[in-house]
């Protein structure tokens, strides 16, 4: 490995994201992202999430059989997921009944999973527990992104504050009702992809076939 | 390394081990968290039931509005009369239903929100003017789905018009059964009429599609969920049950009359 720590930190969130790169962890990316406040305390649990069980996996990972890997992994996964559960239950009532079962759903994020299984079983628990919290920055990166897009335009404000006053309070704006949908999250999402990728061309993926010549 | 980490033995205590210390762990967040989130419920009881009555707290403590306008008094579904003896705030409906001191069975067709058993002693929230109720909010609940349904509907002074109505916990189909939290669709409650002429027969219902307003009877019929018949069924079995002869019903009757 020849990624210093900043690396593995920093890389994830844009040059090898989770979501625009590596197109991991779509599914609660489109349901997470209709306001920025729900957004944010996604992203926040999946970071504490991919840290902690990268942290705790890579610490094992010496003593872990081979043919029961996976299985170790998402209960250490599981248990994580339900202990931040827990508490956001206790401190953020509202947001965790709007997150409803998104955060049980963390336990599938193939994020975690995926990182758990490509990078703690095979290093250090420091740098592992780094490399869940780059991670973790990069989807909530995205996450952000796209919230971001999505109630601006989808209910004119930002964190819940007013910034387009709403046709329906005496103001201008008329909101895009698409944008509150979750297939806006996916118009959103796959135009960030094309834009990142016109930047970074190194993302682009090869072809998997070329058209024949002459075809025409 | 890895070659003597796929023994049997190895296998199970690294499994036993990893069992018995994350159980410790989720338990331990479980209980030291239970007490916070056990008084997060309570003030999104509270803040629900405010919901239904259509009082804003507006950036004021839910607690402190709560406790300024609503008053709570239990009563008796046996004896339709007051029971002051029992203190709501010690009340567990819940836990009343599933004893058989406190708890009424239902069978056959009476039970039409197909809950079974419920508490004979009910928590019942006035706001009050004067010695005049003003909004009386009932708890309902009932069989949609999924999921029982939990929620509270209020009704205006005349006891017959309704102030607002809203589900505070369900697990219905997000997007489809899950529209009961839609505040468009609960914004369509207020005003409509539960009872006709029979008190103990209320004629509150929801229907298939939007409701016409100059067709017949358009005072007692709400817009049914797009896509959620079943979720649409239960919300008007478990209205016309805790509104009819063996829910409120005789008790409203009474209260009407000013005899409790």
């Amino acid at each position: 490995m020849a990624d210093t720590k900043k690396d593995v930190v920093v890389k994830p969130i844009l040059d090898n994201n989770p979501i625009a790169l590596q197109i991991l962890g779509i599914c609660s990316a489109l349901a997470v992202t209709s306001s920025m406040n729900v957004a944010l305390v996604m992203s926040l649990a999946v970071i504490a999430v991919t840290g902690f069980s990268n942290l705790f996996i890579a610490a094992i990972r010496n003593h872990i059989p081979n043919n029961i890997r996976i299985i170790v992994q998402m209960t250490i996964i599981a248990s994580l997921v339900i202990v931040v559960d827990q508490v956001l239950k206790a401190f953020v009532y509202d947001l965790s009944k709007q997150l409803s079962v998104f955060v049980g759903l963390i336990i599938t994020n193939c994020i975690v999973m995926g990182r758990a299984e490509a990078f703690a079983m095979k290093n250090p628990p420091g740098i592992s527990f780094l490399d869940g919290i780059g991670n973790g920055l990069g989807y909530g990166a995205v996450l952000m992104f796209v919230g971001f897009i999505r109630e601006l335009f989808g209910a004119g404000s930002l964190f819940g504050f007013e910034l387009l006053p709403l046709v329906t309070n005496g103001g201008w704006y008329v909101p895009n009702g698409l944008m509150l949908l979750p297939p806006s999250a996916f118009f959103v999402i796959g135009l960030m992809i094309w834009g990142l990728r016109t930047l970074k061309k190194d993302q682009v993926e090869e072809p998997e076939f070329v058209m024949a010549p002459n075809t025409k | 390394m890895s070659a003597n980490n796929d023994t049997i033995s190895k296998t199970l205590i690294v499994t036993i081990s990893l069992c018995v210390v994350c159980a410790v762990f989720v338990s331990a967040a479980a209980v030291g968290l239970k007490p916070k989130q056990l008084a997060n419920k309570e003030i999104d009881l509270k803040s629900n039931i405010l919901a239904a009555a259509n009082i804003d707290a507006a950036g004021r403590s839910v607690q402190q509005v709560f406790d300024e306008n609503v008053v709570s008094r239990v009563i008796d579904l046996e004896t339709n009369t007051w029971a002051d003896d029992v203190d709501p705030s010690k009340l567990d409906e819940r836990k009343a239903a599933k004893d058989p001191a406190s708890a009424v069975t239902l069978t056959g067709s009476i039970d039409r929100a197909g809950i079974k058993k419920h508490s004979r002693y009910k928590t019942l929230y006035m706001i009050k003017k004067g010695d005049e109720i003003e909004t009386l909010i009932l708890p309902i609940h009932g069989k949609g789905l999924w999921s029982t349904l939990y929620g509270f509907m209020a009704l205006k002074g005349d006891l017959n018009t309704v102030e607002g109505l809203g589900f505070y916990e369900h697990a219905e189909t997000p997007g489809l059964g899950g529209e009961v939290d839609n505040p468009r669709w609960k914004g369509v409650w207020p005003g409509k009429k539960v009872y006709g002429d029979d008190p103990l027969n209320p004629e509150i219902q929801l229907i298939k599609g939007t409701v016409d307003p100059a067709s017949k009877g358009a005072e007692h019929k709400i817009d049914g969920l797009a896509g959620a018949t079943l979720t649409s069924v239960g919300v008007t079995n478990l209205v016309q049950f805790w509104l009819g002869e063996n829910g409120y019903a005789p008790f409203l009757a009474k209260l009407r009359k000013g005899e409790v």
